[in-house]
């Protein structure tokens, strides 16, 4: 599949109608998830941060802990469940019914046509919704923290900004990076490999899913890891 | 123009097609029967080389194609149109752009053109352009898909020979007829060759001029109608037996 994205024609049509199907139509989920979460997450540790007189620190707290860990996991997971089943059962589909090979008879290449689109717009969508859901989850917190907390909005909104800061703001982007090629290549994988028809497609769907969050939560700990050991003074 | 020789195939070990030989001149209608299983659809699928033979070699013009890179297979499978068994019409396009998909694909020609040739291609394999070319497949009958598909097929590569799979599975008796007569239409208005494969006798006797019977992935017959009437093989008198009132119908349609 990498290959095949290196290669030509690219399918310019079809790249941009993924994009709008992962991108746009996920908006909505991710706006949810995010103010939720970061609802949640404000409230849980405002109350905390309270025992040890340390509530000014919220922005703080809420800055790191999104852009770093819960933005990009909860978008990776939150578009795990709901490109990969997608793209997993669409190819398998296509494949059930002899579609990818009917590509291939008319001189067509299935993974340009069909799988690299998807990586592209994976590799877009996946960080700017994580974006997007950073900026929702931290106003989620503002929200708690002024209505809830009692934290002023200006001591809130500085305590964000002190933590936007360079190793923050790339470990946030690095995730969603890596989580895009994870989503991609497995969804694609299981499209491409089920075999059995209707309940093939199905089962490779599930895994399609499973797989894909799992090594989300994997690959999200080895990044921290490696990037932790490497460039901490930028944290 | 087409030629298998000694080709063994195999699934995950297990045997699919054993030292299967023969070939397909120009302008004849090749048909390939025998009960599910038994490596017919495998063999359509070799020859557009889809598949890769384990041994043997699977002709194409004098070109080993499963030898080839896939740029020269590119080549050669445009000599070949193939209708995939239920179709395989892309369900997420429109048929007149399932129909067009070729050109669009691989042509510059303005969209205008294209539209004229998929109307005039639709009108060709008996479909009316205008009530059918907005609507997507799964609105279509089963009869009508299949005759988009080999109207797609044509449209896409002006081939030489044309490989069916199962072309009359699952239709009504009126659907399957007007199938058959757009199968034998090609073969006699413009003289492509073809490949049919079906488990249907009726069918195969109707669209077929040579026959090849595969039993178990074997080659049990290879011939003509005659030889295939007179054919004393015991695998080939099982797989005829429950179908001996159909044989003798179209035998008579052909001989009397």
């Amino acid at each position: 599949m990498i290959r095949a994205l290196f290669g030509r024609p690219l399918y310019v049509a079809e790249t941009k109608e993924q994009m709008y199907l992962i991108g746009v139509k996920s908006l909505f989920l991710i706006s949810l998830t995010g103010i939720f979460a970061g609802m949640g997450f404000a409230l849980a540790f405002a109350v905390e941060l309270a025992d040890f007189g340390a509530k000014n620190y919220l922005g703080r707290i809420m800055s790191i802990s999104i852009v770093r860990e819960l933005g990009p996991v909860l978008s990776g997971l939150m578009i795990a469940a709901r490109v990969a089943a997608g793209i997993t059962a669409e190819i398998g589909a296509m494949k059930s019914s002899d579609q990818l090979d009917a590509m291939v008879a008319f001189g067509i290449d299935p993974m340009k046509k069909v799988a690299v689109p998807r990586l592209i717009s994976l590799m877009v969508m996946v960080p700017s919704l994580t974006v997007v859901m950073d900026v929702i989850g931290i106003i989620g917190g503002w929200f708690v923290a002024s209505f809830v907390s009692n934290v002023s909005s200006s001591l809130y909104w500085s305590t964000v900004r002190e933590k936007l800061i360079f190793g923050n703001i790339f470990l946030g982007l690095l995730k969603p990076a890596a989580f895009s090629l994870l989503i991609a290549t497995i969804s694609c994988f299981k499209g491409f490999t089920s075999e059995g028809g209707t309940k093939g497609v199905g089962r490779a769907t599930t895994e399609s899913v499973v797989l894909s969050s799992i090594s989300i939560l994997i690959v999200n700990y080895f990044i921290t890891k490696v990037v932790f050991a490497t460039i901490r003074g930028y944290l | 123009m087409i030629e298998l020789r000694q080709v063994y195939f195999a699934y995950e070990e297990k045997p699919v097609l054993k030292n299967i030989t023969f070939s397909v001149d120009e302008g004849e209608a090749l048909v390939i029967m025998g009960p599910s299983g038994s490596g017919k659809s495998t063999i359509l699928r070799l020859i557009l080389g889809l598949e890769t033979p384990q041994q043997g070699e699977v002709l194409v013009d004098g070109q080993n194609i499963s030898k080839l890179k896939e740029s020269a297979k590119r080549e050669i499978r445009k000599k070949i149109g193939m209708v995939f068994q239920n179709g395989a019409l892309f369900d997420s396009l429109l048929v007149g752009e399932n129909v067009g998909y070729y050109l669009l694909e691989h042509t510059k020609l303005p969209l205008s053109e294209v539209s004229e040739r998929v109307n005039k291609m639709l009108g060709f394999v008996g479909l009316n352009a205008d009530e059918i070319i907005d609507k997507l497949p799964e609105q279509l009958s089963g009869g009508m898909q299949r005759r988009v598909a080999i109207g797609r097929a044509l449209l896409s590569t002006d081939p030489k020979i044309m490989l069916y799979d199962e072309p009359t599975t699952g239709l009504d008796p009126q659907s399957t007829a007007n199938v058959i007569q757009l199968i034998n239409k090609l073969h006699t208005e413009k003289h492509i060759s073809s490949i049919s494969v079906t488990h249907q006798i009726a069918d195969a006797l109707a669209v077929g001029d040579r026959f090849v019977v595969l039993v178990d992935g074997e080659l049990a017959f290879e011939g003509t109608l005659e030889q295939l009437r007179d054919s004393t093989d015991n695998k080939v008198r099982a797989f005829l037996a429950p179908f001996r009132e159909s044989f003798a119908s179209v035998e008579r349609k052909k001989f009397v």
